[in-house]
């Protein structure tokens, strides 16, 4: 027995009493995944945190061939794209289908342009050769320092790892995107937009610490 | 649209039929129960493996014919490490969560389900999966690493470690989607009147497991990941070729597999509580003790992994920090012992299968407690490290413990399940079978330890013979045991009685309901006025 | 039916913030970003101050878009303790590595 309000009503699944419930239950699942994403993402800052501690030189280095300035455009797009996702929800609250649907759009844009911009810098760097760990060539690049190999496997994995959220999140908002078009959400059914929503902002919360940490702190 | 009246048979087995609807089936019960099938059939192979062990070190490898029964060292470490792997990451964490917790926690504080049902049935699949990646190396280079995968052994050999990694990554992903459905479920879905101090001790195991699973295994995930990165891009973070740390590794490692141990042992502990009351017909001494103590533990586990790496090469420093701090993990743990002993304490106590194993677990986790203790004394790890005696602590509190408690609840509450009484004395003689063939195989193995037999070897000086000898015997009797308590059961769910609402006399929430209990569990939901064990 | 829908658990009371503060945090972020490529600029008259500055920096932009991006101020205080908690066990790894690598002592074997 579903307890619809009106028109655009959540349906209250069985075993909740009522939708405040439901909700509150939501958001709380969602919060304590996203505190795995932490955790996971955090091994690597701890790994980075200490290897950068034995070997500063090296990863002043290896910092030194990364282009700040594609960066930097990459952090103004990526909180761009966490402002257009917060309001695409203010416009699912205020019933404005057209408005949340350009704002989940606009998000997804400037996810594939933050991918681009990441494609030219790996493809520059694979030119170079700065490849990762065992596949970093110290001759052929000229590199002062011998294990220079190990700065560049922990940027291909953190912006890597980083890369395959940004891809997801991509995949999770067109959804929602499909969803906002199909009119299923609304001032009583919000939910997934939320916490999609939560998802692209830990995304963007991740790369305001690699920004920094990789690009700027050589 | 059907209300059940009081005679109808329909229960959460038999209202809808056919594989598929079990297969997208979203009850907890249901998922509980293909959990416990799938666990069952993971310990039988793991068991295998160890009976394959056990018979390789029979006798030392010159005598002939006896000595070597498989073929060589290498197939010897491969054999030991699928054992530790399957009984670790397939068996024994998701064990008494996965079955007993997704079956009983929301009866026991009232609800229809738990919060996220379809996230319930996609943590199955996921573990499903990771568990056929796992079977899958099995047909290919097999993996030879000790279920420790520890660097850079794991980076540089030959075999399908990259694999078997994905596989627990993944069963990984199984374990966390579980701890956040249990922790929203115990927050949010309690019934009028069920307060978190009247939840029922199992509950509280269940909630503390939750928040170690889902703080401790991220952590496993990027490990896991990184030594595929290892294997496939050199990147160095594990690897002194590039200037990389191997005891780094070993730090990521158990900073989830040491909180993975307690993931293994609290909710066995839950069992033992509840069965320790029903079975004494008397209320639980020191309620708020128990209950918070799992939380106590729980937390404490997250400052210990040190201990497991005192001769590894972390600094001095560290290790005596790591092994103060373990020696402060027993205190919640003793309080729990002590908390039960005065339970059963002029109690009205009677000795079915379930109270015998409940007691065999507090003799059997005794044992294996203590010994922790003695090995978180670092200068004595120093002398036991890989050595028997840490083989014969951690199966003391893993068998004597989570599969003491983890057998205790299945007859415990195989009633309550199927709808159906299993045999009492058979259950009973497996319990005999287990604990006497547990004592014979592992007890040994304490003295092996302290006389310098190093473990994972597959042969060992003329001097351990005797001992080895006693041990393989005690793991015949110990399979045995587990095949007695197969025919129980499967002998229980053919040929058993009907099955009563309350065949123990307990007072927990889910004997209120029929055996076995109807899809939505509560007809009407229950206003709870009281504690769950007001048995006097 | 306009029932009292205040009590009406069944109905939903979004909490709306308005445009003006998510252009307003959108904002400060933006300038923040700036902030840290200007301090970068001053890496080396900073010397060993680099990265913690860097990391400050970055640590007030999480701030303003946990508190405001991602609701966290709205928010129960349930789910802040959640999300702290992932943060402090984080924490706990990294001082543990950090302790033990920072307390070796390099041995030379007698042999």
């Amino acid at each position: 027995m579903s307890t619809d309000n009106a028109h655009g009503g959540a349906h209250v699944a069985h075993h909740f009493k009522d939708a405040t419930q439901q909700y509150d239950s939501g958001k709380e699942g969602i919060w304590l995944f996203m505190v795995t994403e932490i955790l996971m993402f955090g091994g690597l800052f701890v790994g980075y945190a200490i290897y950068h501690n034995m070997y500063p030189e090296m990863f002043s280095e290896g910092a030194s061939s990364l282009d700040w300035k594609m960066g930097f455009i990459n952090t103004l797009v990526l909180i761009f794209s966490s402002f257009t996702m917060a309001i695409s929800i203010t416009f699912c609250q205020k019933n404005d289908k057209k408005k949340a649907a350009m704002a989940l759009a606009t998000t997804i844009l400037c996810g594939a342009v933050f991918m681009c911009i990441k494609y030219f810098e790996y493809s520059h760097k694979f030119h170079l050769g700065l490849l990762p760990g065992k596949y970093l060539d110290v001759a052929k690049v000229g590199a002062e320092h011998a294990n220079l190999g190990l700065y560049f496997g922990f940027y291909y994995c953190m912006t890597g790892l980083h890369g395959l959220h940004v891809l997801i999140g991509m995949g999770l908002i067109s959804w929602c995107l499909i969803k906002t078009l199909r009119g299923d959400f609304s001032d009583q059914y919000w939910l997934p937009v939320e916490g999609v929503g939560l998802f692209w902002h830990i995304v963007d919360l991740i790369w305001i610490f690699l920004f920094p940490l990789l690009y700027l702190v050589g | 649209m059907a209300t059940t009246s009081a005679h109808s048979d329909e229960n959460y087995i038999n209202c809808e039929k056919g594989l598929w609807s079990w297969l997208t089936t979203v009850d907890h019960k249901r998922i509980g129960v293909m959990y416990m099938i799938c666990v069952m059939f993971f310990f039988l192979v793991g068991g295998i493996m160890a009976l394959l062990l056990r018979l390789e070190l029979f006798a030392p490898n010159k005598v002939a014919g006896v000595g070597g029964v498989l073929s060589d060292g290498n197939v010897y470490n491969q054999v030991m490490t699928y054992h530790g792997a399957i009984m670790v990451f397939m068996v024994i964490v998701p064990g008494i969560p996965a079955i007993l917790g997704n079956f009983f926690l929301p009866l026991h504080i009232g609800a229809k389900d738990v919060a996220f049902p379809k996230l319930n049935l996609a943590s199955w699949y996921c573990f499903m999966a990771g568990a056929a990646m796992a079977i899958f190396t099995f047909f290919t280079t097999r993996i030879d690493t000790g279920w420790t995968f520890y660097t850079p052994y794991s980076i540089r050999t030959g075999t399908a470690t990259a694999m078997m990694v994905m596989a627990a990554f993944v069963m990984g992903f199984s374990s966390i989607l579980t701890g956040l459905n249990f922790i929203v479920t115990v927050h949010k879905l309690r019934a009028p009147g069920m307060t978190m101090h009247r939840m029922p001790l199992f509950v509280w195991a269940m909630y503390s497991t939750a928040i170690i699973q889902v703080l401790a295994t991220p952590v496993l995930a990027i490990t896991l990941m990184l030594i595929a990165a290892e294997r496939f891009l050199g990147i160095g973070i594990f690897d002194p070729k590039l200037g990389g740390d191997p005891v780094l590794f070993q730090h990521f490692f158990w900073f989830y597999s040491h909180p993975a141990v307690y993931i293994m042992i609290i909710p066995a502990m839950g069992v033992v509580s509840e069965l320790l009351t029903a079975f004494s017909r008397k209320v639980i001494f020191g309620y708020t003790a128990i209950a918070y103590s799992s939380l106590g533990i729980a937390a404490v586990s997250f400052f210990v992994w040190g201990h497991h790496m005192f001769v590894s090469g972390q600094s001095a420093t560290a290790g005596i920090v790591f092994s103060f701090i373990t020696m402060l993990v027993g205190v919640p743990t003793a309080i729990k012992m002590f908390n039960w002993v005065a339970t059963i304490y002029k109690g009205s106590v009677s000795f079915e299968a379930p109270m015998l194993f409940a007691l065999g677990f507090l003799f059997l986790f005794a044992i294996g407690g203590v010994t922790g203790i003695m090995l978180a004394v670092l200068p004595i790890d120093v002398h036991f490290h890989d050595t028997y005696f840490v083989v014969a602590h951690f199966h003391y509190v893993m068998v004597g413990g989570t599969l003491m408690a983890i057998m205790g609840g299945f007859y415990y509450w195989f009633p309550k399940m199927f709808g159906k009484m299993h045999s009492d004395v058979t259950a009973r003689l497996s319990f005999v079978f287990i604990f006497i063939g547990f004592n014979v195989t592992f007890f040994p193995q304490f003295i092996l330890g302290a006389m310098g037999m190093p473990r994972r070897y597959f042969d060992y000086i003329p001097q351990y013979e005797t001992l080895n000898k006693i041990s393989t015997v005690g793991s015949w009797l110990i399979a045995v045991g587990f095949l007695i308590g197969l025919y129980t059961i499967v002998q229980g769910l053919l040929k058993g009685p009907k099955a009563p609402a309350n065949p123990w006399g307990a007072k927990t929430l889910e004997w209120t309901i029929p055996s076995p209990p109807t899809m939505h569990n509560f007809e009407v939901e229950p206003v709870v006025t009281a504690g769950p064990y007001e048995y006097r | 039916m306009a029932q009292n829908q205040n009590n009406d658990r069944n109905h939903l009371h979004p909490h709306i913030t308005p445009m003006a503060t998510y252009l307003k945090v959108a904002g400060v972020l933006f300038a923040l970003t700036f902030l840290t490529i200007i301090a970068h600029h001053f890496n080396k008259s900073l010397g060993a101050l680099a990265a913690p500055v860097a990391f400050l920096i970055a640590m007030v932009k999480a701030f303003f878009v946990m508190a405001w991006f991602m609701h966290m101020k709205d928010d129960k205080v349930l789910n802040r303790v959640i999300f702290g908690t992932g943060f402090f066990f984080l924490f706990v790894l990294f001082i543990f590595c950090a302790m033990d690598l920072a307390t070796r002592v390099m041995e030379i074997s007698p042999l």
